[in-house]
């Protein structure tokens, strides 16, 4: 009952963010009322994809650098140190850049969705808004939805390329690969389905994110103590769904052979 | 269809529930075009909650909230959008979005409603703060103003769309006597100058009969007397005479007071 109304909620939120990006900019003239703000995009773009690229850089790095140090210790018995190159590689682009992607922007940009929500929500200012006739969802949720759901894809295909890199410098500089030999190995075996396997997930995730963010930010009461707890909740709620929704993509693509 | 012209605002036996207890019983008031109308009550007596319903911004239980000839509760979406731009709110913590400086504040609606250009919009706001008296802090954050300059930045917000109706929810409420003087007399002022209505929620007594037209007393949630500030002054109801005299002693009793500063 609890939990599907936490669901039901949810899927109002991403409805009405839905008709603010796709039906709403249709159906009002220009001149009537402003249904999409690109500066406010462009804004929330610039925060949650440039601000975030240090971070997603230290995480998918190290992680590169630990799945080349680990496999190499178990392919070296088997003779197939070469092949760390395309362990990392695909491991990353299939499963661990986005799934760790998605996780430290649900840590950085989901709980400043939600704070920044709940902090208007105890402080009268959505209530201000509402009553001056201007949506909150489309205010404040639509842009972060748009810009996340762009920029967390573009994030993830960084943090490929951060981990390829963290696997090379271990390849490379420690078990001595040849630098040409071991990038040809990597891509050898990367197909295109794997990089866009990893993109669909970043894709949901980004969803994830600004929803759980949006929902726990709107619903938050009791002062500042409640923005802290929601913003908790926020974070923790995401972690879960990240991590659920990635097993059922995952499973998805397992079980129709790809 | 007399009514129509006279009554900006009419509100029909309006009944509102909140977790089982009736907050609203019963309320049905007609305010004048141009009129300062004062709601006055007790904490709790639902004042806050019935301006609320007025403004649209809180569902009724039953009953008619009449604007303009129209009945407004029962719309929705787009409709009530349309109503709520002709309505200013003022809230009791001003409620300014507090990431946005003054100015952005006010021009918010504007800008949100209208497709004028900017240098318009900022025309428009700078006259409007000049109208509260503001001039000069448009570049100020809100957590920079005072009390009282952040209650005039929520009023100048309020009025930026030339709303009918301005609603006010306890507009001097934790300001200073003189401050809370100069805010009574910008309501005044505007509701002259722009000829608009002012619906104000209070339970301050001395700016009750500064500005007030015509006053309501609310209690429990149902309407005690409606009058003009002589007839209220002149009351023979002994709930009115003790709230207005401030007196310990009478019909309201504090154990029903804390009771109702509990839910």
């Amino acid at each position: 009952m609890c939990w599907c109304q936490i669901f039901m909620d949810g899927v109002k939120i991403l409805l009405e963010t839905l008709y603010w990006i796709f039906i709403a900019p249709f159906r009002f003239k220009p001149q009537e009322r402003k249904a999409l703000d690109g500066k406010a995009v462009f804004d929330q773009m610039a925060f949650m994809g440039c601000d975030s690229i240090l971070i997603v850089f230290f995480v998918t790095f190290f992680t590169g650098i630990v799945l080349a140090m680990q496999s190499a210790h178990q392919l070296e018995r088997m003779g197939g140190v070469i092949y760390v190159a395309s362990l990392v590689t695909i491991s990353l682009c299939r499963e661990l850049a986005p799934v760790l992607t998605a996780l430290v922007i649900a840590g950085r940009i989901g709980a400043s969705i939600t704070a920044e929500i709940a902090s208007m929500k105890v402080n009268e200012q959505i209530e201000a808004l509402d009553t001056m006739a201007i949506s909150p969802i489309r205010y404040l949720v639509t842009p972060k939805f748009i810009a996340l759901v762009l920029m967390l894809p573009l994030l993830s295909i960084l943090g490929d390329a951060f981990g390829i890199l963290g696997g090379y410098v271990i390849g490379v500089y420690n078990l001595h690969i040849n630098s040409g030999l071991y990038m040809q190995i990597a891509f050898k075996f990367l197909t295109l389905k794997d990089v866009y396997t990893g993109l669909s997930k970043a894709f949901v995730f980004a969803m994830i994110i600004t929803l759980v963010g949006a929902y726990q930010g709107l619903k938050t009461e009791g002062g500042a103590v409640g923005v802290g707890r929601s913003t908790t909740n926020s974070v923790v709620m995401s972690f879960i769904l990240i991590i659920l929704a990635d097993c059922v993509i995952t499973g998805i693509y397992f079980f129709s052979g790809n | 269809m007399l009514l129509k012209n006279d009554h900006v605002l009419v509100t029909e036996q309006l009944f509102k529930t909140y977790n089982g207890r009736q907050v609203l019983d019963d309320v049905s008031l007609s305010i004048k075009r141009g009129e300062v109308f004062v709601i006055m009550g007790g904490s709790g007596c639902g004042k806050s909650t019935l301006l609320r319903i007025m403004a649209g911004g809180v569902p009724l239980t039953s009953g008619k909230v009449i604007f303009d000839g129209k009945e407004i509760a029962s719309l929705r979406g787009e409709e009530k959008d349309r109503i709520k731009c002709r309505f200013g709110m003022s809230f009791q913590s001003a409620a300014l979005l507090d990431s946005l400086t003054v100015e952005e504040n006010v021009s918010l609606p504007i800008k949100e409603h209208t497709r004028l250009n900017k240098e318009v919009v900022h025309i428009i706001a700078m006259m409007k703060l000049k109208l509260v008296g503001l001039q000069g802090f448009e570049a100020y954050k809100p957590s920079e103003l005072s009390g009282g300059m952040k209650k005039r930045a929520g009023l100048a917000r309020a009025i930026a769309l030339d709303p009918d109706i301005v609603f006010y929810d306890e507009p001097t409420a934790g300001l200073d006597p003189v401050v809370c003087a100069v805010v009574d007399q910008l309501i005044l002022d505007l509701t002259k100058k722009l000829n608009i209505t002012s619906i104000v929620v209070t339970h301050n007594m001395e700016s009750v009969f500064r500005i007030a037209d015509r006053v309501a007393m609310l209690y429990k949630g149902k309407v005690l007397q409606v009058g003009t500030v002589d007839e209220i002054r002149n009351s023979s109801n002994p709930i009115v005479q003790q709230f207005i005299n401030g007196a310990i002693e009478g019909p309201i009793q504090m154990e029903d007071k804390l009771s109702e500063a509990i839910y």
